[in-house]
């Protein structure tokens, strides 16, 4: 629980946001994020709420450790599975059809 | 020299800038041995910080002389057996309850919420506090939100508090704060841990100012590091060169997402919500201001209140007897590594945990049960 996630906004509706993550689109929360977003901006999930906008420069190291654990192919890679679950804690994109 | 357990750690950092992790493990070797003298002891708390030490084998490219210990930093580890006896007895009262996957299996007193659930106790896993409301409009039954973790989930449960809980909803806080319990890791004579790598999305939350009174009480440096591993690393030669310095500060190492006053409007939140009060973290003490409780103005949707909660029920149960021999405590306090527990690995695996560090992912046992943790270097040093 200590590891949160970034994602990118995809749309924005009131209180919650689009967010993809890696593919998948999920709901997250704004009711806590530190300052406003709009697509195309990169937050910070942890357990469904956005905690952090990502400053634009800073986006491609964040992604780093993240990308590697995504690719990771074992299912029982600690780390890979908390980042599994801070994806799990957001709400499917209702549109999303799936 | 180490060898190749060294030379693989190296090679395993190599998709992320072998030139700089080679770099930065140097700079490390260098400023250890500028400290003259062995070991020195720094500990995170951490349990992200701990899973990418041991995955990324980082122990290996460690000097011998720097010893990194994780303490209290695993949310599941230290709720307090107490705690979890709290929300056995509401379950087996008939209520709801909704909490992060790994609580589940954590022990309390006699029981998990796992072995309630076994005898028919209704025991929802969820991963986000938005789902414990979801859950309560899906029913008319009592559904209580077992809330634990630190600050950084903490703000999830104040949110969807201020956001209006239906009826049936009410909290149970395990939540706690990171800052006061440095202070009593700090204190421990047996510790001799001689700075902090702190957590940094925890720090997202609290800023990085909210180390200062420790470093001017204490004396100990405190460095915000994030979770790549070229991240902890640079974050432990900034600590080190800090100790060698005898200047002891708060530096941002994670300054991407960390700042020096933090996410001002979570805080707001977060404190509109809950108050810090003293409470026991299991196995380590009581620390005081750890626990986060909600105010008054949240009485009536505070678990505590709501219901009447007999923790007696449980004292007829005996405790599970190999629970006696765990060392989880001395873990979480720095004290003892996994591999000192008799029983880890043997007794207690992550299939069958004894202990709560061998339940939950952020768990010292269970990582080093994953990744092993003190790679063998081979031979002398």
């Amino acid at each position: 629980m200590c590891l949160g996630v970034p994602g990118k906004v995809i749309e924005v509706a009131g209180n919650v946001a689009i967010v993809d993550f890696w593919g998948v689109r999920r709901q997250v929360q704004l009711d806590v994020v530190d300052e406003p977003v709009a697509p195309g901006d990169y937050i910070l999930n942890h357990v469904g709420f956005a905690i952090r906008r990502i400053p634009e420069s800073e986006i491609g190291e964040t992604l780093a450790l993240y990308e590697q654990l995504i690719a990771q192919a074992e299912q029982d890679d600690l780390m890979a599975e908390d980042v599994r679950n801070e994806i799990a804690a957001s709400r499917d994109d209702p549109r999303a059809g799936n | 020299m180490p060898g190749t357990d060294r030379d693989q750690a190296l090679s395993e950092l190599k998709f992320r800038d072998p030139v700089r992790a080679r770099a930065l493990v140097e700079a490390l070797g260098r400023r250890t041995a500028e400290l003259g003298r062995a070991p020195v002891s720094v500990m995170h708390v951490c349990g992200s910080h701990e899973q990418a030490i041991a995955k990324f084998g980082l122990r290996s490219t460690f000097p011998r002389g720097l010893n990194v210990i994780m303490g209290p930093g695993c949310p599941v580890c230290i709720t307090d057996t107490p705690e979890v006896d709290e929300g056995v007895v509401l379950a087996r009262q008939g209520v709801h309850i909704a909490t992060y996957g790994d609580m589940v299996r954590v022990p309390g007193t006699s029981l998990s919420l796992a072995d309630a659930q076994a005898e028919g106790a209704k025991i929802h896993v969820i991963y986000s506090a938005g789902q414990a409301v979801e859950l309560a409009r899906s029913t008319s039954d009592q559904v209580v939100f077992f809330a634990t973790g630190f600050e950084t989930t903490a703000v999830a449960t104040a949110a969807v508090v201020l956001g209006g809980l239906p009826p049936n909803l009410s909290i149970l806080s395990a939540h706690k704060y990171i800052p006061p319990v440095m202070e009593i890791v700090a204190e421990m004579p047996e510790t001799k841990v001689e700075g902090f790598l702190a957590a940094g999305h925890a720090a997202t939350i609290t800023g990085s100012a909210v180390f200062e009174p420790f470093v001017a009480r204490h004396g100990l440096p405190v460095v915000i590091a994030g979770f790549e591993p070229l991240d902890i690393l640079a974050g432990l030669v900034k600590l080190v060169e800090l100790i060698r310095d005898r200047t002891p500060q708060v530096v941002n190492m994670f300054p991407r997402c960390v700042t020096r006053e933090g996410n001002l409007r979570a805080q707001e939140q977060l404190w509109k919500v809950f108050r810090s009060t003293g409470g026991r973290w299991r196995g380590i003490a009581h620390v005081p201001n750890g626990n986060l409780r909600l105010r008054d103005e949240f009485a009536s949707i505070d678990a505590r209140r709501r219901f009447t909660i007999d923790l007696a029920s449980l004292w007829d149960c005996a405790p599970p007897a190999l629970a006696q021999s765990c060392i989880c405590g001395n873990i979480m306090a720095g004290l003892s590594s996994p591999t000192d527990c008799k029983l880890f690995g043997q007794e207690c695996t992550p299939e069958k945990p004894v202990g709560a560090c061998m339940v939950s992912s952020e768990g010292a046992c269970k990582i080093w049960h994953q990744y092993g943790g003190h790679p063998d270097l081979g031979g002398d040093a």
